[in-house]
């Protein structure tokens, strides 16, 4: 498309046809020149006549030219916004789930160029995002919109139930432009008759598609995960990540699996084949590349198989199976659990999850020392009763570590045939208690049992009673661990409870064994459940920050049906168990939305506006010196023929040639190594990228004038293509549009940090960068995904880099508010005797991280003056020369490392050199 | 002749530019080894030839009375013939002569000078009487000089014209001429000049002098051509296509120059600014020398 800001100026190309006539009768003008010769010339006519007539082809260039020029000046744009022509209020909507979040920035481009549109012609506005509850919607100024659509995030959910949102639409009329996923949702076409009526609906859809990923199945011992997608395109291939913490607590991806669209196939399939070792610590699945809380998939316990050791006194016994103390703890926790069993010093050290002990009364003193070391670490000791344990001594002192409570000499019978009372059944569990919201089988009966002591604190230990009051199930806790003992057996001879439903779910409660569908309505109800992580609209997960806790119900909703505002998806704690809530339920189809027949969603992308003036006018500008050339030649005066030639050989210089590649790369290497060389990852923004250039040869004249390092101009470093191995140092300053590097790239970038390079991460938005709102801080959190950063911390105040040339303990560049990020000091690190700082030896840290935008503090234009002002009057001086002496610390540090680190060993070698 | 103030100041000024084209001239002449120049028989002259017997008819002043008081026979003394040769120069003043195709070229009036300023050195070292047509009568010794040099800046001075054409007056009879110019002017003047000069019983020379541009013609496209004062031009479209006609009428000039010389018993030579000076003024001796 093209329109032109000022066509009323294209009247002018009428006047082009009368020029041909003035330029066809003028021609070129002669040459005066100065001949004796000439009295021989006298009398000599001209053999062609037509000459004196400026040559047709002069004539359509010099049109050209002029017919350019005018169009140029009537100011020609390729893709001009279109005006808004309405004069109605305008409702922006956007639907805002987490299916928005992969062209996130481009709905928010839209909406902003709908808003300016607005503005323009005065328009109120208003902004609804459909994920969000319903509010009432007021029209407002386009002004003042415009800061609500900066900090507008998508959700991690999708809109749910649209009819909500129809009482709170405001009175007609009004005109809505609704920026969609595409996706079906509820009550949809509510909203949209209801809009329809009030004024002029245009509808904006993406036409990327969307990914969603199902929930983890485990099967046949292999993960599988089933990724959709939304609308089903030709062939794609993308990658699957699992992602969990590494054996220091770093979140890593652990595994990658393809996932390989066929092509118009709407899902795919990737599988991990795991160790279990590996395979427990995932948290989640993330498909590559993809940003969204669809495309991440939560673990949680779901994909646990936690190591069960079985530990049973009557291992020699020859009674039947199916009397065996074990038989049906062995058929609960199979599917769901990996069983060992052997003896307590032999399971110990296989460090299992949980330990049974089915009717072990006698511990020896060695195997209980290591049983309760191993709990205190957080192991769970599971004990049945038992004839053996009902006999026995054990538990009779108040000081046997490994039993909850105090037990009294023998069992007691209920219901049998010697006894008095009718055999017992269970208590409602309370809601302190972690089977809270179970479900007891009426026909469960408790025969026979061991009995508690009475204590102080026997009831805070009681998980579950009997309907009389007399202790089930008690538990302990010690250190990190805790110990839990059924007063009745493992097996049926006691009591009706291992072969009730039941049992399951109180073992599964206790977090002994996980099923598959830890989402079952029945294992959620009755409990509150914290939100431990909290996955955002863009796939990451934060910290919940003050989010409530929330009801099993309402997660069991969520589960079902999707998250919402209520439940958002997210990691979910009760006692134990964690419970994933993913933004795509299980067997959630992406369904593409019904729109009335007359709404046609038009494209998403947004052309950009490119004024042509400038591109025209050089065209006219070049066609003129053609003329010239033209015109020089026609008229003699353009007598060497060097001329032509030249002109051949700027265009064949302007192919670069291969080997000149290899030899401009070869200079490139040599400049590059010929001294210090500091380097900036270049962005592709031209101004960014200028002023990196400009900060590090400010940095660099710093460093000449003041220490003895003398780098050499600064180099610009394209990631993907250029060696890195030659820069100490890179700046690598943050956009927000900034590509995500290839795995390649990423592979050249890790090898660069891991062999002693340092990168310099500035986001230059003055925010503290790791996790920040800000664009810059998502585009760093894309980029340093990929990338082998070890744990960080602030810079803490006995950093090598506060004392590295300068003494520092502010890091200011053009803002001063900004942290800044390096990597964690070991956590055993001590503080050195005699030092203010603690003896912390190795290693420069890869990254350093900050926002304070230190390029533009650093920058010099070619005077050397400062380009850019920081602060105000001598207190900004006084912040750009700590700028700079942050510079000169971070160089010193990336040159020498931790040299100053070595102060440490100062007294112990004044020490020696007395000796 | 009275000159007006003006034109003295301008003949003074551009008399300013004579003496090094003087020095270049005398170190050019410098550069010709002259031969024998004496003629060889007894004349009048200064200097002793041979002695001879008195023959009746003798006047008595002539016998030598030395060598005839050394035996009975009276001699006489006869000196070898030394006649001066009376050789005018004309050195085309007009514009057309300023003209130079190249910056680093002489334009063709400082060769045409230099050549005859040279040329004048020579003959006058060899005794001859060296003057400018219509402006200096030949004299001869080195003070000759500067009076040609005078007359020269006084001619530029006083010349307007486009194209010059010989004086047909100041020629001695039976002396000898030097024309230099590059008659690209008017033929009539030259032709008057030299049937004059035929008629007196003068030999001499044609020099032409011409720039390489005006023998190669190397312009092209739409030119007005203006002659060096302005008072002639051409216009044309295509400068190029002027070219072969050019040259074929400049060789037919040249060959008329040449018939003219040769039915007038002269001697003719174009000669470019863009060669050396010497082979030219060697020839031009040659030709002065060989008029007998």
């Amino acid at each position: 498309m093209l329109g032109f800001a000022s066509p009323l100026l294209l009247l002018a190309l009428v006047a082009v046809p009368v020029l041909w006539f003035l330029l066809r009768a003028i021609p070129p003008a002669p040459i005066r020149r100065r001949f004796p010769g000439v009295a021989l010339l006298l009398g000599l006519m001209d053999e062609d006549r037509e000459a004196d007539r400026t040559p047709w082809w002069l004539l359509a260039l010099r049109m050209l030219a002029i017919s350019a020029a005018i169009v140029a000046f009537a100011g020609p744009v390729l893709n001009p916004r279109p005006v808004a022509v309405g004069k109605a209020p305008l409702l922006i909507v956007l639907d805002g789930g987490w299916a928005d979040a992969y062209d996130w920035q481009r709905r928010i481009a839209k909406a902003t160029s709908l808003l300016d549109g607005a503005e323009r012609t005065g328009r109120p506005v208003a902004v609804i995002q459909l994920a969000d509850t319903p509010q009432p919607v007021d029209f407002k100024a386009a002004g003042d919109m415009r800061g609500k659509l900066a900090t507008m995030a998508p959700r991690a959910w999708l809109p749910d139930d649209l009819t909500q949102w129809v009482p709170s639409l405001p009175k007609a009329p009004y005109d809505t432009d609704w920026i969609t996923d595409g996706l079906s949702d509820g009550g949809r076409s509510d909203l949209v008759t209801q809009m329809v009526k009030a004024g002029a609906v245009t509808l904006y859809a993406s036409d990327r598609p969307i990914y969603a990923l199902d929930p983890a199945v485990q099967a046949d011992g292999k993960l599988s995960v089933t990724a959709r997608r939304y609308p089903a395109g030709p062939a794609t291939s993308l990658n699957l990540a699992a992602r969990g913490p590494d054996p220091s607590g770093t979140d890593r991806q652990l595994a990658l699996a393809p996932l390989a669209f066929e092509d118009g196939a709407a899902s795919a399939k990737a599988e991990f084949d795991l160790p279990p070792e590996l395979r427990n610590r995932v948290t989640r699945f993330a498909i590559e590349g993809q940003r969204g809380a669809g495309a991440v998939s939560l673990a949680g316990d779901a994909l646990k198989r936690r190591k069960v050791a079985l530990v049973s006194d009557a291992a020699d016994g020859e009674g039947l199976q199916l009397l065996s103390p074990l038989h049906y703890l062995r058929q609960a926790l199979t599917p769901s659990a990996d069983l060992i069993e052997g003896g307590v010093m032999d399971v110990v050290p296989a460090k299992p999850d949980v330990i049974v002990l089915a009717d072990v009364a006698q511990i020896p003193q060695a195997e209980s020392d290591a049983l309760v070391d191993w709990v205190k670490k957080g192991g769970l000791l599971l004990r049945f009763a038992g004839p053996h344990l009902a006999a026995a001594d054990t538990g009779r002192l108040a000081d046997d570590p490994l039993m909850p409570v105090i037990l009294r000499q023998g069992g007691v019978t209920t219901g049998g045939a010697m006894s008095w009372g009718a055999p017992k059944t269970l208590a409602p569990f309370p809601d302190t208690s972690p089977f809270h919201g179970l479900a007891i089988p009426s026909d469960l009966r408790v025969k026979t049992q061991v009995l508690a002591e009475p204590g102080p604190d026997l009831s805070d230990r009681t998980l579950a009673a009997l309907d009389d009051g007399t202790p089930l199930v008690t538990r302990k806790v010690i250190g990190l661990g805790q110990v839990v003992l059924f007063h009745v057996t493992a097996n049926a001879e006691w009591s009706d409870l291992p072969l009730s439903g039941l049992f399951v779910q109180m073992l599964e409660r206790l977090a002994i064994s996980a099923s598959a569908g830890a989402g079952s309505v029945e294992g959620l109800t009755g409990l509150v459940w914290t939100p431990e992580h909290v996955l955002d609209g863009w796939g990451d997960l934060s910290d919940p920050g003050s989010l409530a806790g929330v009801p099993g119900d309402d997660l069991a909703r969520a589960l079902k049906s999707g998250p919402g505002p209520k439940a958002p998806p997210g990691l979910y704690r009760n006692d134990g168990r964690v419970v994933a809530v993913n933004a795509v339920p299980e067997g959630f189809a992406l369904t593409k939305a019904d729109w009335p027949a007359d709404l046609k969603p038009q494209d998403l992308t947004l052309p950009a506006e490119t004024a042509l003036k400038g591109p025209v006018l050089s065209f006219a500008l070049i066609l003129l010196l053609l003329d010239i050339l033209a015109t020089l030649a026609l008229s003699g005066r353009l007598r060497f023929r060097g001329a032509s030639a030249a002109l051949v050989a700027l265009t064949l210089l302007a192919q670069p040639h291969p080997a000149q590649a290899d030899a401009a790369a070869d200079q490139r290497a040599i400049a590059a190594t010929d001294g210090v060389v500091l380097a900036y990852v270049i962005t592709g923004d031209p101004r960014v990228d200028e002023i990196s250039a400009a900060g590090l040869q400010g940095l660099s004249d710093q460093l000449a004038n003041r220490t003895a390092v003398e780098p050499l101009a600064p180099m610009g470093v394209d990631v993907a293509k250029d060696e890195l191995a030659f820069f100490p140092f890179l700046y690598w300053p943050v956009t927000a549009d900034a590509q995500v590097p290839s795995a390649e790239t990423f592979a050249k970038l890790n090898r660069y940090l891991r062999t002693g390079g340092l990168i310099l991460f500035d986001t230059r938005d003055a925010d503290v960068a790791l996790a920040g709102p800000t664009p810059e801080g998502q585009a760093l959190q894309r980029i340093a995904s990929g990338l082998d950063i070890p744990p960080l911390e602030p810079v803490p105040p006995d950093h090598v880099l506060t004392r590295s040339f300068y003494l520092l303990q502010a890091f200011p560049g053009r803002f001063s508010e900004g942290g800044l990020w390096v990597e964690a000091a070991p956590p055993d690190a001590a503080k050195a005797e005699g030092m203010p700082f603690r003896n912390l030896n190795d290693g420069v840290t890869p990254v350093v991280i900050g926002g304070n935008d230190w390029a533009s503090a650093w920058a010099v234009d070619a005077n050397g003056a400062p380009m850019f002002p920081v602060g105000r009057g001598a207190a900004g001086d006084n912040q750009r020369e700590y700028a700079y002496r942050f510079g000169i610390n971070l160089i010193m540090h990336v040159l020498t490392g931790n040299y100053k680190s070595d102060q440490v060993h100062v007294p112990a070698l004044l020490e020696r050199l007395g000796q | 002749m009275t000159l007006s103030a003006d034109l003295r100041a301008r003949a003074e000024a551009l008399g300013q530019t004579l003496p090094p084209l003087l020095a270049e001239a005398e170190h050019l002449a410098a550069t010709v080894a002259l031969g024998e120049h004496g003629r060889r028989r007894a004349g009048m002259g200064d200097d002793f030839w041979q002695y001879r017997a008195a023959r009746p008819g003798d006047p008595f002043r002539a016998i030598d009375w030395r060598r005839s008081a050394r035996s009975d026979q009276a001699f006489v003394q006869e000196r070898e013939w030394q006649a001066a040769q009376q050789v005018v120069f004309w050195v085309d003043p007009a514009q057309s002569m300023n003209f130079s195709g190249d910056r680093n070229r002489p334009s063709k009036a400082d060769r045409a000078r230099v050549l005859a300023l040279a040329l004048a050195v020579l003959l006058l070292r060899g005794g001859e009487l060296v003057g400018l047509a219509g402006k200096a009568a030949p004299r001869a010794g080195r003070g000759q000089m500067l009076h040609l040099i005078e007359a020269m800046a006084l001619d530029l001075a006083q010349t307007q014209a486009d194209y010059g054409a010989p004086e047909p007056g100041g020629f001695v009879s039976h002396g000898r001429a030097v024309f230099v110019s590059d008659f690209l002017g008017d033929m009539a003047g030259v032709e008057t000049a030299l049937s004059a000069a035929a008629g007196l019983g003068v030999k001499g020379v044609l020099l032409q002098i011409l720039d390489p541009a005006e023998e190669e013609f190397p312009f092209d496209g739409r030119t007005v051509f203006v002659s060096m004062g302005g008072s002639v031009s051409h216009e044309t479209q295509r400068a190029g296509d002027l070219r072969t006609r050019y040259l074929a009428r400049l060789a037919e000039r040249k060959a008329r120059l040449a018939d003219l010389a040769q039915a007038a018993g002269w001697h003719y030579l174009a000669h470019h600014t863009g060669s050396a000076a010497q082979s030219a003024l060697l020839w031009a001796y040659r030709a002065l020398e060989g008029g007998h």
